[in-house]
């Protein structure tokens, strides 16, 4: 069964002045959907055709798995945002927040640090470990922590396609303004799953 | 002695259209030389201080992270701005042009095999031309690695090189990465890879 390209639960320039329309437009309607177009010529004849997404992500290889996992990064990571969401994290998610990293600037500035630091491309994230803490990490390309057993709830893209029409080199400039659409009812729905 | 950002020996517009003024300001004064003030930061106090980057990057296994991304991103964006020229040659010629013919077959197969090396390295990294004893090959690496690390998968002496990070590109080709690579080879300045192979 094909993968479908997921519309955007938004118009492309919803997210402006802090991501271009431009840049969203490339960004799901050429990059994203180019790895949807992949993954679903890769699958065929393989173990991987009727599999779901989680599947690829935890288990396929080489082709599949970066094609596969960087659809599923890219629908994580277009689902957080909202032109008009809510700001900051909120009730069981930061209480978590703070037990975990101690206060919501200390998480933000030790993720900060994760997205801005990633040699190369990938992602920096913030997920749920099977025994109910919050950790930051950062994968390489398309890695994701689906396969190592931790629930993503929060990712920023830190390929050089995500910002550089916006920011070039200047991916600390990207990541500040990430903050202003991200829509932390998503994550806490997310942490709540 | 700290490393230097080099001077390119043409002017940022000069590889118009192929590769834009303002992508090349900002790869050369932005990327290379945070690549370059980071490299002289990460060896400073180092065993490795006083060696050449060459020497470095035969021992990166043994140095920290930190000098194997950015002695790698130093060294592979020198190669790659010398390996480019407005009025590059034509084609490779002489004792180089044999040595791809024995490697290869021919000129066009060398190019399909360097082009599909380029196009699906997966996340950034760079394509290379290599000298490896009297054989040439064609590999890849990722991130800011080359030939020269002996940490990399084919080892050698790099003599091209093309920078697929997207920086290298995305301002004038965006998501077409092999829009980017054909048009690169109309600045491959083959006197200098010839120079760099050792016949
Ligand atoms: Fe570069």
């Amino acid at each position: 069964m094909a993968f479908e390209l997921p519309a955007l639960p938004y118009a492309h320039d919803a997210l402006e002045p802090y991501i271009s329309a431009v840049t969203l437009q490339f960004h799901h309607l050429k990059h994203h959907q180019a790895y949807v177009n992949n993954v679903n010529n890769l699958i065929v004849g393989t173990p991987f055709e009727n599999a779901t997404l989680e599947e690829i992500v935890r288990k396929a290889d080489g082709g599949i798995f970066n094609n596969g996992a960087q659809v599923y990064n890219h629908t994580f990571y277009f689902e957080q945002f909202a032109a008009d969401g809510c700001r900051e994290p909120q009730g069981e998610l930061k209480a978590a927040i703070e037990k975990d990293f101690g206060s919501t600037e200390a998480f933000k500035e030790q993720f900060n640090k994760a997205a801005a630091t990633l040699f190369g491309s990938g992602w920096a994230w913030l997920v749920k470990t099977a025994d109910g803490r919050l950790e930051i990490v950062q994968t390489s390309n398309a890695g994701c922590p689906l396969r190592d057993g931790k629930t993503p709830l929060l990712t920023c893209d830190v390929w050089e396609h995500a910002y550089y029409l916006d920011k070039q080199n200047l991916r600390p400039k990207y990541i500040e303004d990430f903050w202003k659409v991200v829509d932390w009812q998503v994550i806490s729905k997310r942490f709540s799953a | 002695m700290a490393f230097e950002l080099p001077k390119l020996s043409y002017s940022y517009s000069a590889l118009e259209p192929h590769i834009d003024a303002r992508t090349m300001e900002i790869h050369h004064t932005k990327h290379h030389a945070a690549y370059t003030n980071n490299l002289n930061a990460a060896v400073q106090g180092t065993n490795v201080s006083n060696k050449r980057i060459e020497e470095i990057m035969a021992v990166v296994s043994k140095l920290p992270v930190a000098i194997r991304n950015n002695g790698g991103g130093y060294y592979n964006h020198n190669l790659y701005w010398e390996i480019l020229t407005p009025g590059g040659a034509n084609a490779p010629h002489g004792v180089l042009l044999d040595a791809i013919n024995d490697s290869f077959g021919s000129v066009d197969s060398f190019k399909e095999a360097f082009v599909k090396a380029a196009v699906t390295r997966f996340g950034s990294g760079w394509a290379w031309l290599i000298q490896k004893e009297n054989k040439l090959v064609v590999s890849s690496t990722p991130n800011q690695d080359n030939p020269l690390m002996d940490v990399a998968e084919v080892q050698g002496t790099p003599i091209l090189g093309i920078d697929v990070w997207e920086h290298a590109y995305y301002l004038n080709y965006q998501n077409r990465r092999p829009d980017y690579v054909e048009a690169f080879w109309n600045l491959i300045n083959w006197d200098e890879v010839a120079r760099r192979f050792k016949g």
